[in-house]
């Protein structure tokens, strides 16, 4: 794309207001309840400046840094699902006539912008468009047509960070209108702003930004390298997909099974997750219906529901579904990884539990692996 | 006897025998003939050896009270039919009649018995059989346990 | 995205709680392929799938068999002609006839699974010469309980094709074979060495039937089965028809045992 270019704090209240301007409604981190959550915002006054994240395994917790830092957090339990996929949207609506019924179309949905969305969010998003795009699903794709986003690189993961491993960060390289690296240290606060689309291009003509130094560049992007080195965790994913395939009979699954609570956090703060179920309505007199679409999980136990029970009514069955599906059948399904390493699964999680703990143990415990080691295959095969 | 044997030297259920065991075996056969809806034997009565159907269809009733006489399965030429003659009390366990004109051997279950008994190898040619058979029976009524197409709300 | 309202043109009761819905299609011009499915929708209650179970070479009617299960079919099972149902689709995949000529073909089904299948089999009769045997094995709880009855008499009464039908169990009146649909299977004339076979009842039912067919030598990729999971959109998006890395609703339901060995044998997946 073209040169990178250097914005102020008063530049990116710039950039919020031109959006705005051209009728976005921008959504973006604001602190409530002690925790990050994206909502409308009018100017940078209204994002978690100065605020840092803790995170940790079924922890989460925000601090104050001590500094101006507009974007000195990483990501909360919500993504930009709750805009893109909105839990309870209508989408279908029918009254009844002489002759039976016929179809109402459902409201038009806002333009959003998506201000300081992550890199790890960016290409969650992109998993998603795989999942809606191509059915031609109408709420998601009518939003998604509509949306500007406004990335920010990450310069300091939260230990339950693993984008590295899955490749989605910790830095942006597609899917972004702009995006801004924040460089705060001694006396310097300045944001490198790149544009990815050409309507990137014209927002940021409009603001007061001027090119770039080599040494901001420099600055900037040794940040987002020393980031990439500090993740706090690791998923290996070498031969994933077959890992789990062949594992699906692993007795592992009982041990994670006991600990879960199917409590469906992990499911509704996952950015990828897309499962949904409808619910119908009636109005009372019967003149009218319609259909909306909310969020589901696969760890409610009559979400496999048929004939009189569910086909998952174990809780280690449901893991092993939401597990190997995120990280093997989704390749098979999308081509691509369902995971994008942000660790929210792992800090929301109430018990604690650890999709790279979880996925490592089933790989020292390969079943594959254990028959070959017993003494007798060992000697046959030798 | 020859005419049994002739009749069951190439039945798959002998197999991999001997021509002198499968001989043994044909000793013990008699050919008998049943008629429309007639009875091969009701519950209750001794059960003195196994038939092999070979010709026409059999039913396997049980009495149920209230509801009349069910058929529980129904066994074909080739099949094998009884096993209450292998273990006490000896008696059979349901009503077996034809629905049509059929043919049969009937063998001499006692006599079969003793036969294995001084030719153990006979015994365990036959034992190996009967067995396979039962098993097949038993998934067969697992699934009709199971009652699979009932509708459940 | 939306039920496209259409006309009930006529209700059969096939069974207690089994019916047959003859219904207007959603457009002209619209056609399915044997095993496909639509997302049938009675207005204000809800929407469920249901597989077409009509002639496939007569499109101009939409045939569906819906036992009467729960709200939603209980309150399309009610309706009269000239009601209104919402109809998307078809969805899914279907059986592969065409794979299967040159050879025999087997098509085991039990319950209401003879649903689904019957539009396979009309299609294969249509194009008969195509093929070699072609058995029908039906099972059915009781004799009362047969699907079609009428039609399997028909279906008996034809030269080209081999129709065995047995119950779970029967009072005397029946002179049919009792047992299970698998026992007949030995019963059937076909070449296994090149044979396709068409699978579909209760999933219990198709894993013996599967295990008793490949120990007759019919391989995987010859075998197919109507697979069933919980749908709720049926355009592969709500998630829940997942079964393995396969969506029932657009990878299936028609799927070779092949493509689900590795699944199938797992429980609870």
């Amino acid at each position: 794309m073209t040169e990178p270019l250097v914005i102020n704090r008063e530049g990116v209240d710039a950039l919020i207001s031109t959006l705005i301007d051209r009728g976005y409604e921008v959504v973006g981190p604001t602190v409530r309840s002690q925790t990050i959550l994206y909502d409308t915002i009018t100017s940078t006054a209204d994002l978690p400046v100065g605020i840092r994240d803790r995170q940790e395994a079924g922890t989460y917790r925000l601090e104050n840094r001590g500094d101006d830092a507009l974007f000195g957090y990483v990501v909360g339990p919500q993504s930009w699902k709750k805009f893109l996929a909105p839990p309870g949207t209508v989408f279908w609506r029918g009254l009844r006539t002489e002759d039976g019924f016929e179809t109402v179309e459902a409201e038009e949905p806002p333009s959003y912008a998506f201000f300081g969305a992550r890199p790890c969010e960016v290409a969650a998003m992109k998993i998603q468009d795989d999942v809606y795009l191509p059915v031609g699903d109408g709420i998601y794709t009518e939003r998604r047509k509509k949306s500007f986003t406004v990335a920010v690189n990450c310069t300091q993961p939260a230990a339950t960070c693993f984008c590295k491993s899955v490749g989605t960060g910790p830095d942006v390289s597609e899917g972004y209108d702009i995006a801004l690296t924040e460089v705060l240290g001694g006396d310097q606060h300045y944001f490198l702003a790149e544009a990815g689309t050409d309507s990137g291009v014209e927002v940021l003509s409009g603001l007061m930004a001027r090119d770039a130094r080599d040494e901001e560049v420099v600055t900037a992007r040794r940040l987002v390298v020393h980031a990439a080195d500090y993740m706090g965790r690791t998923l290996e994913t070498g031969g994933l997909k077959e890992l789990l395939y062949a594992n699906l009979s692993n007795p592992y699954w009982r041990e994670v099974g006991d600990r879960c609570l199917s409590c469906t956090n992990c499911t509704m703060v996952c950015p990828t997750c897309f499962c949904s179920t409808v619910e119908d309505r009636q109005a009372l007199d019967g003149s009218s219906a319609e259909r909306a679409r909310t969020w589901d999980s696969c760890f409610t136990l009559d979400f496999s529901y048929i004939h009189g029970g569910p086909v998952r009514s174990s809780s280690s069955s449901r893991y092993r579904q939401w597990l190997t599906h995120k990280l093997a059948s989704w390749q098979d399904q999308f081509d691509s990884i369902g995971c994008v390493g942000c660790g929210r699964c792992i800090a929301w999680c109430p018990v604690g539990i650890d999709i790279t703990k979880e996925a490592a143990v089933i790989r020292e415990r390969d079943i594959r692996k254990v028959a070959i080691e017993t003494p007798a295959v060992k000697e046959a095969v030798e | 006897m020859s005419e049994v044997f002739d009749l069951i030297v190439e039945h798959p259920f002998f197999a991999g025998m001997t021509h002198d065991q499968i001989q043994v075996v044909a000793e013990t056969g008699t050919v008998v003939s049943y008629g429309e809806r007639e009875t091969i034997f009701t519950e209750g009565t001794s059960a003195t050896g196994p038939l092999l159907i070979l010709d026409g269809d059999v039913a396997l009733e049980l009495e149920t009270p209230g509801h009349g006489p069910q058929v529980i399965l129904t066994l074909h030429s080739g099949d094998f039919l009884g096993w209450s003659w292998l273990y006490p009390p000896y008696r059979w366990t349901y009503d077996a009649h034809v629905h049509s004109n059929a043919e049969a051997i009937r063998f001499d279950g006692p006599r079969l018995k003793e036969a294995s008994e001084s030719d153990p190898l006979l015994g365990y040619e036959l034992m190996k059989r009967f067995t396979e058979m039962l098993v097949n029976r038993m998934q067969s009524i697992r699934i009709q346990l199971l009652d699979v197409y009932s509708t459940s709300r | 995205m939306h039920p496209v309202p259409c006309r009930v043109r006529s209700v059969v009761r096939e069974l207690k709680d089994t019916f047959t819905l003859d219904v207007e299609p959603p457009h002209n011009g619209w056609e399915f392929a044997p095993g496909q499915f639509t997302m049938l929708y009675a207005f204000g209650v809800g929407e469920i799938p249901i597989s077409i179970s009509g002639d496939p070479n007569d499109p101009s009617r939409l045939v569906q068999t819906i036992r009467a299960v729960g709200p939603v079919t209980d309150a399309l099972t009610a309706v009269s002609p000239g009601d209104t149902v919402g109809v998307r689709g078809p969805y899914g995949s279907a059986w592969p006839t065409e794979f299967a000529e040159g050879g025999d073909l087997l098509i085991i089904t039990g319950g209401i699974g003879l649903a689904p299948l019957r539009p396979a089999l009309l299609e294969v009769l249509e194009n008969r010469d195509r093929y070699d045997n072609v058995t029908l094995l039906y099972g059915a709880r009781s004799p009362g309980e047969l699907l079609f009855a009428d039609e399997l008499q028909e279906w008996r009464g034809r030269f080209d094709l081999d129709v065995l039908i047995t119950v779970d169990h029967a009072d005397r009146t029946w002179r049919g074979p009792v047992g299970v649909v698998t026992s007949l299977i030995n019963r059937a004339s076909f070449d296994p060495e090149s044979a396709v076979a068409f699978v579909c009842g209760p999933e219990i039912m198709m894993r013996f039937t599967i295990q008793d067919l490949e120990r007759k030598g019919i391989t995987d990729h010859r075998l197919h089965v109507s697979m069933e999971r919980n749908m709720k959109c049926g355009i592969g998006l709500c998630g829940h028809c997942q079964f393995g890395q396969h969506f029932v609703c657009k990878d299936g339901p028609i799927l070779s045992c092949a493509e689900i060995t590795d699944t199938f044998w797992i429980r609870e997946v």
